[in-house]
């Protein structure tokens, strides 16, 4: 089934996607950390300027990009307009009961909701631009210095794997198991919270019970090919830094200290 | 013999107006009439299971009708529900929709959504428990008790409560031992008999089919490429084999036979009529 | 334990049979599964809390190269002894030993499911990665083979099953077929020398079945690797060299596929199917015209029709 798409992934031949997965992922925790160090209008426009030459040489359509805006917009509109009505300043626009809309308002929402447009469409990018599995082993990789701490590393990453590879197969489940149901007279649209949470039950047994048989049969093969958690193991893919990956770190630490200079200056 | 339902220039997209767009159904005319008993054939991804989906309205056509009794089914959105349980389809694997704690529950579910009373929905029950071949000492034993063919008829019988006037069964005989997959396709056979309602059985083994259908049809590419009696349908094996199917075994066999020379009649798919015909020829 | 495996590899390069050999020890490395009386119950918790015998008595040679299918219907135990194959389940009683080793010894679990991989029913549930190559490795990974010799590993396994073009594909994008042939794959990376097969074709169509019996014909004919294909279709078991037929937990019919086809009426009675041409000419015999007894292939059959319907017309002129 086409329909089911895991993450967002976009594949295109650029050099984004060809970054290491760990530049990708650190890179773009930074550029969020920077736009709340950028605290003014040069500062965004500088940040924008920089996810917007991003975009341009990852190949993917811009549109794409601001598709996971659609799903944000409520949260976009909901803190920009506390913002804009609740920030108290001299200049006063509006005034109407008790409502007053002052300018500082108006640049301070402005602000907020760039500072979350760019936010959410720089994640964008990065989940466009990596597959969940390069993502699993950039978290893997990343961790392991915790591994010395006792914390699962290897296990967890092996969880995520597990559920990215099995989340496609499960919805093709509840779609088949919720169609068999509506065939018996099954109702899941209507009726009170109540009866629609009752209306559930004839899905989710039959789902949790396909989830456990699953699940037991997986152990089962992992068991017959030699897994035994992180016992010994080696990995066919080792992450290894290229020189573009340098290049693109190096740049990163560049763009950083113009976004500090920046907010000095501001 | 009157139409039971009638399939008017259905076409089905999926994802349509996405770069995922994807033709399943392409321009399909046909009908079923009532009390016949229908093979559906055809490959993974031939187009057989969205096909069998729009009969009861769990899929809606991207264009074309459906005709149930000559009302269209989706002409009312309150009808639906009533055409799901004229219409009862079994799924591929129905066993792995069992989610009471009894049999007998379970069961109980269709009929029970149809606002039937507690009497009528008891003997319903009962009744398909019965047809599947299931005795009483099943009733409340939970699913996981039972053995695999089991699970299956009692699934059946889930749908079999509701009293559907159409009964639809994809691949019932799936991941079954040749004594399981006997004893449901008896089951399904002997039921036709005493209820006389119309089967549409789905399969992708011509074998089966040939065995109880009264008609075939043949789907390839979103299209139906071939229907008419079993006769006729295997009696040209080189259009079945082009879109990756095979007469049944004992059809190809007689095919060969008369290809060296043997004077034998068409129509032949059993062991029993084979042997009958060679007997005539060299006994 | 911990090094166990990496080791194992090293010993395997040059086998040392008759330090190890103890069941199939005087055969040397030519047998691969030797069981003497292997029993074996599932423990029950119903009412009854009767154990069930799910396999009683079993005793079988198999060896190295060899093609054999295990016939059953369900039920008869056949998944039960796959499952001991490779050390996944321990005998009640008895032994078994591959290429010589004890099952029961936890120290030759892991070298024996290396060497003895096993591919499931289910394509779905047996398939780990999001990316085909990335399950195929999963094996040689487990094994600690280095990451060099894994990339090798796997592009010679997907060449070997034809999907090296899905390398980078995602399993749930593939058919059934594809995906058995993926979970083959993944066996073949560990470098066994048996794979045995749990029903693989049983949730497949006709085509997803047929890919799957090319793949494991070609395994045995070109990588001669041993194969234990368990299954119920009857079409698939006539290809093997040999049939092993299982009923109520025991072995009851081994031999060559004509030899067992032939006995129709037994078949029939353990609720096993035979090719139609054999069924037919036992339908055929019945009724009195004496045509051979074992054929198998539709060709066969002719052959034998065409040869009696000579005779017949000789007899008459």
């Amino acid at each position: 089934m086409a329909r089911i798409v895991i993450g967002q992934y976009y594949p295109a031949p650029s050099v984004i996607h060809r970054l290491d997965a760990r530049v990708k992922l650190v890179g773009t925790m930074f550029f969020i950390v920077t736009l709340f160090i950028a605290g003014t209008w040069a500062g965004y426009g500088v940040a924008a300027l920089a996810l917007a030459g991003v975009i341009y040489l990852s190949k993917v359509p811009p549109m794409f990009m601001f598709r996971g805006l659609r799903a944000m917009l409520f949260i976009l509109i909901f803190t920009a307009s506390l913002n804009l009505f609740l920030t108290p300043g001299e200049v006063v626009l509006v005034e109407f009961f008790f409502i007053r809309v002052t300018l500082e308002g108006v640049s301070h929402a402005g602000q907020i909701a760039l500072r979350l447009i760019i936010l959410i469409v720089g994640s964008t990018v990065m989940t466009l631009t990596t597959t969940p599995i390069q993502l699993t082993d950039a978290i893997e990789t990343l961790l392991n210095p915790f591994k010395k701490l006792r914390i699962p590393v290897h296990e967890i990453a092996m969880m995520m794997t597990i559920a990215l590879r099995f989340i496609p197969t499960l919805m093709e489940e509840v779609d088949k198991i919720m169609k068999a149901q509506m065939a018996r007279g099954a109702d899941f649209d209507t009726g009170g919270l109540i009866k629609r949470a009752k209306s559930l039950i004839p899905l989710l047994i039959p789902l949790f019970v396909s989830a456990f048989r699953r699940a037991d049969e997986l152990a089962q093969a992992m068991d017959a090919r030699c897994y035994r958690g992180d016992v010994n193991r080696t990995k066919m893919k080792i992450m290894r830094f290229a020189p573009r990956d340098f290049l693109a770190s190096g740049i990163l630490i560049i763009y950083g200290a113009i976004l500090i200079f920046i907010g000095r200056m501001g | 013999m009157t139409a039971k339902i009638e399939i008017e220039n259905l076409s089905h997209i999926y994802d349509e107006k996405t770069p995922f767009a994807r033709v399943a159904l392409d321009d399909i005319n046909f009908s079923i009439q009532t009390g016949e008993f229908l093979g559906v054939i055809g490959h993974t991804g031939s187009g057989k299971s969205t096909f069998i989906q729009h009969l009861n309205g769990l899929l809606k056509p991207t264009s074309g009708r459906i005709l149930l009794d000559g009302h269209d089914i989706h002409s009312d959105k309150s009808l639906l529900k009533s055409v799901r349980q004229r219409i009862g389809l079994v799924f591929q694997y129905p066993e792995h929709q069992l989610f009471e704690s009894t049999i007998y529950g379970d069961v109980a579910f269709g009929p029970t959504n149809m606002d039937l009373s507690a009497d009528e929905v008891d003997a319903r029950v009962k009744d398909a428990l019965q047809l599947v071949g299931l005795s009483e000492d099943v009733y409340e034993k939970s699913p996981f008790e039972l053995s695999g063919g089991q699970k299956r008829r009692a699934a059946i019988a889930g749908v079999l409560a509701m009293k559907p006037e159409v009964l639809i069964l994809d691949e019932p005989t799936a991941g079954l031992d040749p004594v399981g997959k006997d004893a449901i396709l008896n089951q399904i056979a002997e039921m036709h008999k005493v209820v006389g309602n119309t089967i549409i059985l789905v399969s992708h083994n011509m074998e089966d089919v040939s065995r109880l259908a009264d008609r075939i049809v043949v789907m390839a590419k979103s299209k139906i490429i071939l229907s008419g009696i079993p006769t006729e349908v295997f009696s040209q094996p080189e259009r079945l084999t082009a879109v990756g199917l095979a007469a049944p075994p004992i059809a190809t066999l007689m095919d060969l036979l008369r290809k060296k020379g043997l004077n034998l009649p068409s129509g032949i798919f059993t062991i029993e009529t084979a042997a009958d015909a060679l007997e005539g020829i060299i006994g | 334990m911990r090094k166990l495996a990496c080791e194992h590899f090293q010993i395997r390069r040059t086998p040392t049979p008759t330090k190890r050999s103890e069941g199939g020890g005087e055969r040397g490395w030519s047998i691969i599964f030797h069981s003497q009386n292997l029993h074996f119950e599932y423990v029950r918790y119903n009412e009854s809390e009767e154990n069930t015998l799910a396999l009683s008595d079993v005793n079988i040679h198999i060896n190295q190269g060899e093609f054999v299918a295990i016939l059953g219907h369900n039920g008869s135990g056949k998944s039960t002894l796959a499952r001991h194959l490779n050390a996944l389940l321990a005998p009640t009683s008895g032994t078994l030993w591959v290429q010589g080793m004890d099952t029961e010894d936890p120290n030759n679990t892991w070298p024996i499911r290396q060497m003895a991989g096993m591919v499931f029913q289910n394509p779905d549930n047996q398939l780990v990665a999001t990316i085909v190559e990335e399950d195929v490795a999963f094996g040689p990974e487990n094994l600690g083979v280095p990451s060099a010799e894994i990339r090798q590993r796997v592009d010679n396994a997907l060449q070997t099953v034809r999907m090296s073009e899905y390398a980078q594909s995602s399993p749930h994008q593939l058919s059934g077929g594809q995906k058995q042939r993926i979970a083959i794959a993944g066996i073949l990376a560990m470098g066994p020398d048996c794979i045995v097969l749990d029903e693989p074709t049983a949730m497949l169509d006709p085509s997803g079945r047929q890919e799957v019996m090319d793949t494991i014909l070609q395994l045995n004919n070109e990588k001669h690797i041993t194969v234990i294909l368990i299954t119920h279709f009857m079409e698939e078991a006539v290809k093997a060299k040999r049939v092993i037929v299982m009923d109520k937990g025991a072995v009851v019919m081994d031999g060559i596929p004509r030899e067992i086809f032939k006995q129709v009426d037994k078949m029939k009675d353990l609720g096993l199917d035979v090719p139609s041409a054999t069924g037919l000419a036992n339908v055929l015999r019945k009724r009195g015209i004496p045509i051979q007894e074992d054929v198998l292939t539709d060709e066969e059959f002719i052959q034998s029709i065409l040869n009696h319907v000579k005779e017949y017309h000789d007899s008459k002129n």
